[in-house]
């Protein structure tokens, strides 16, 4: 009983760090209606910051109590600076986009972040100080307690109290509460919009370093905080209800505890628990505790540019030609350049996944990985677990991401826009950490190893063929339902919800199916890879697959049929050349992520045809629509 | 049986506002009957509670003789309501043809199946409706290029899709200039008078509905006020003051 008690108020202890990044995330998102991925890499930024301040630097370890929170301040307030500057260079561009590209942008950012982490402070774990002052324990009900979480705990409600406090009862925080219930009528009666938002994305940055920053005396200070903190701050802020800070103040103690408790109760099982509380949250309340229904929100993904055309004879000849030229790649080409082919097919096939759910279907998926990593585990248990040949295991494949992605997709169709992608996030971190947790059946962290393709597929060049033949297919297919009644029915619901509904059409059980559908196409990918690969690890399912199959759709342009393979080939080529000049591609991945945000958020395939209309037009008049 | 809707008893509270509050009528077979009032007097709650877009708190609402009321959209479209909106609504990524077929197929219930290529399934039929409203010659063009007027002229196209018996029009004019829409609304006074169907629209342009409904519903403050035909109406002292603001002498305090 007592221990639980302590446990209880350890989970109070980590309940005010959360709830810091929770509520600046929160805030920022009420008012500027961006879901900012890099949040979790200021929280870091302020943790680094804060180790340098109290201890790198040295002079501060020797100051006392004043020292230390002089360098917990000190340090947020630079991240806030960096906040504004961040606000003022990149995202002021970007907020009339729709959702998906200031989540991109603010991902680019975070993989830059990170890098740029490694880079100043190196790969290690730094150890922070203790808190001077509080370095001793509380003993209550004879448990101990350190001193300095009893501090954490007052820490939580003082700031919430504090925001409250601005928010009701200074001018400024009337202007953000306006700004967060109708931005429109805000901007309106004349206030600086810019300057208002610039503040608030500071505010928002300031508290996310400052729960960092406190948490230096409590953990090691690494860089892969950023995505630690981001998925919970993330499936706080979605249980509090986005822009709610007294919600977020209550879902970061109910995960804090959640965590502290699941971790006796269920040790394996923790972060899927974590998740499941959101989806039932989500389902039962779809904008969270104490959110509130958004009137109109704005689109998940950007309109089409004219009108999507079938092939036709002459489409199909030229695919059909393509496929026969990449079909004598291996005569030409080594062994090594042969399966970096194949691996560039199966990412093809991947995108053009994705590009069903949300070029189609006008659904983003920040999780799409799962489909494709469950894909690779029911091929590589098929194989290990049945001896079953490599035909049987690229059909289980498939079929175990059609499971997954039938159950994930009944709860996520019941949502829409940000709120539907971060379930995506969710169900795809389930899915990563059921595998990661499972070893017996996984292998978890070790994966499984040993799944070949059958003898006659073996060679290099045979399995290209595979490939080739499988992804050709596959791709042709997609195409294929894009222009089916099915196809048609997709995106009715996504260029017209009201108009889909009011012509008889079942928006939930049509983007459910189309969700499935999706889902199935990764799952194929995903066995294919397995099979390329020999082994599967719980990283095919990963957040950064995720985003690699966004950055391939939108490199190659979302609103094209073609975009998402052109795409896969660009981002894959790039990367395998980038990685080997330098170690820094996460660098040069943000770096592109935020250009492309930028400067050309229709992809290549759009840029191509802008470029391609600007010189019919100065050839003559063209005015015919682009087919694509 | 007469009647091709039969409204009765119906409400709808927002918090503390009745929005609509216990409203009845008829609309009969083959009437185009108006829905009119001043802003806020709740004539598009009473339209989306008819469309199936928001649920009524109490109240019947039969379609020839059938409640269906809380029902959602897409079912109420089956059962033969078509309907247009004040904003347009249409695909902006098909052509004004595919636009129709949608439609059409939905109708068909063809919509589930990812087989076969569907821009030539329900072609015919698409072109037929579309040469009804007289965009024929506009079929192939996408349907985002498409002028305001025409956009409307699409919208009630698709609205015929299903061949309904019932056209719930929400402010089929807005938007227009003066003679489109006069044109609009004596191209669908034809296709009513064609086709046998009942129509009740909501319409803030009183030269439209003076001169096309053939009976007037006054709303005001969620209550009905008036009703009776355009003449009636125009002389009824309460909608005067209704729009005009001065209340008749037996509401007047003393």
């Amino acid at each position: 009983m007592d221990f639980l008690v302590i446990q209880a108020l350890t989970g109070l202890a980590s309940a005010s760090s959360l709830f810091l990044v929770a509520s600046g995330l929160t805030l920022i998102f009420g008012v500027t209606r961006i879901v900012n991925f890099a949040h979790g890499s200021l929280f870091m930024l302020g943790a680094y910051g804060a180790w340098t301040f109290t201890s790198g630097l040295g002079w501060a370890a020797h100051a006392g109590p004043l020292g230390f929170w002089g360098g917990v301040l000190l340090s947020a307030l630079a991240v806030a600076a960096l906040g504004a500057l961040v606000e003022v260079v990149l995202l002021r561009r970007i907020y009339q986009a729709p959702a998906l590209f200031p989540l991109l942008a603010t991902f680019g950012l975070a993989l830059m972040i990170e890098d740029l982490v490694r880079l100043v402070w190196g790969p290690e774990d730094l150890l922070g100080p203790r808190a001077p002052g509080l370095e001793g324990a509380v003993t209550i009900l004879g448990q101990k307690l350190p001193a300095y979480d009893l501090a954490l705990i007052a820490l939580g409600p003082m700031v919430l109290a504090g925001l409250w406090w601005v928010l009701h009862r200074t001018h400024w925080g009337v202007l953000v509460r306006a700004a967060t219930q109708d931005r429109a009528m805000v901007g309106a009666l004349g206030v600086d919009q810019s300057r208002l938002f610039t503040g608030v994305f500071a505010l928002g940055a300031f508290l996310a370093a400052l729960g960092g920053a406190v948490q230096v005396p409590r953990e090691a200070v690494h860089h892969a905080l950023d995505m630690q903190v981001i998925v919970e701050a993330f499936v706080i802020v979605v249980v509090g209800g986005l822009g709610n800070v007294v919600g977020a103040f209550l879902a970061a103690v109910l995960v804090a505890e959640l965590n502290a408790f699941g971790i006796l109760l269920f040790p394996r099982i923790g972060l899927v628990l974590l998740f499941l509380v959101m989806a039932v949250v989500l389902v039962l309340r779809p904008h969270g505790l104490l959110g509130r229904p958004e009137g109109e929100t704005r689109a998940a993904v950007p309109p089409t540019a004219g009108c999507w055309r079938p092939a036709g004879a002459t489409g199909w000849a030229v695919g059909l030609a393509l496929a026969g030229l990449l079909a004598l790649l291996p005569l030409v080409a080594d062994a090594y350049v042969v399966s970096v082919a194949a691996e560039i097919l199966i990412f093809a096939l991947f995108a053009a996944s994705l590009h069903l759910m949300m070029g189609v279907g006008g659904m983003v998926s920040f999780g799409h990985a799962a489909w494709f990593g469950l894909g690779a585990y029911g091929a590589a248990l098929a194989a290990l677990g049945l001896g079953a040949p490599m035909a049987v295991g690229l059909v289980a494949g498939p079929l175990l991401a059609v499971a997954g992605a039938t159950v994930a997709g009944w709860f996520c169709v019941r949502l829409s826009g940000v709120f539907l992608a971060m379930l995506t996030l969710a169900f795809a971190q389930i899915a990563w950490s059921v595998v990661f947790q499972w070893h017996e059946v996984t292998g978890g962290d070790n994966g499984l190893l040993g799944i070949w393709p059958d003898r006659w597929a073996s060679d290099p060049a045979a399995f290209y063929w595979v490939s080739l033949a499988v992804c050709g297919v596959a791709i042709a297919l997609l195409r294929s339902i894009v222009f089916s009644p099915f196809g048609y029915a997709l995106r009715a619901c996504r260029d017209s919800v009201a108009r889909a509904e009011a012509i008889g059409i079942d928006r939930v059980r049509v983007q459910w199916l189309g969700f499935v559908m999706a889902g199935g196409f990764a799952g194929l990918a995903g066995a294919l890879y397995a099979y390329l690969k020999g082994s599967v690890f719980p990283e095919a399912m990963a957040i950064p697959v995720s985003i690699d199959g966004l950055v391939m759709v939108l490199l190659g342009g979302l609103t094209t049929l073609v975009g998402p393979v052109v795409g896969a080939v660009a981002y894959k080529t790039l990367a395998i050349v980038v990685s080997s000049w330098t170690d820094h591609w996460p660098l040069v991945l943000g770096g592109l992520i935020v250009l492309l945000v930028i400067a050309a958020p229709d992809g290549l395939a759009g840029l191509a045809r802008r470029v391609a209309r600007a010189a019919s037009r100065g050839a003559g008049p063209g005015g015919r629509e682009p087919a694509s | 049986m007469t009647a091709a809707l039969e409204v009765h008893g119906l409400r709808k509270r927002f918090g503390g506002v009745r929005a609509v509050d216990d409203v009845g009528f008829t609309l009969a077979i083959g009437e185009m009957l108006a829905l009119i009032g001043p802003n806020g007097a709740g004539k598009s709650t009473c339209f989306n509670m008819l469309t199936g877009q928001v649920r009524p708190d109490t109240g019947a609402i039969r379609l020839f003789g059938r409640d269906i009321a809380g029902l959602p959209p897409r079912r109420i479209w089956r059962l033969g309501v078509g309907r247009t909106f004040q904003v347009t609504a249409t695909f902006g990524s098909m052509t004004v043809a595919e636009n129709v077929q949608v439609a059409l197929m939905s109708h068909h219930r063809r919509l589930r199946w990812p087989w076969p290529r569907a821009d030539r399934l329900d072609a015919g039929p698409a072109r037929d409706l579309l040469a009804l409203v007289g965009m024929a010659d506009q079929a192939e063009r996408g349907c985002g290029l498409l002028a305001y007027g025409d956009l409307k002229r699409l919208e009630l196209a698709i609205a015929l899709a299903n061949d309904p018996r019932v056209l719930l029009m929400d402010e089929p004019t807005a938007g227009m200039a003066p003679r489109e829409r006069a044109a609009l609304m004596d191209l669908t006074a034809r296709i009513v008078a064609e086709r046998g169907l009942s129509v009740l629209f909501t319409e803030h342009d009183m030269d439209v509905v003076f001169g096309h409904a053939d009976r007037v519903l006054v709303l005001d403050r969620g209550r009905l006020v008036a009703e009776g035909t355009p003449d009636e109406v125009r002389a009824d002292a309460r909608v005067r003051a209704v729009y005009l603001g001065d209340r008749p002498p037996s509401e007047a305090g003393p």
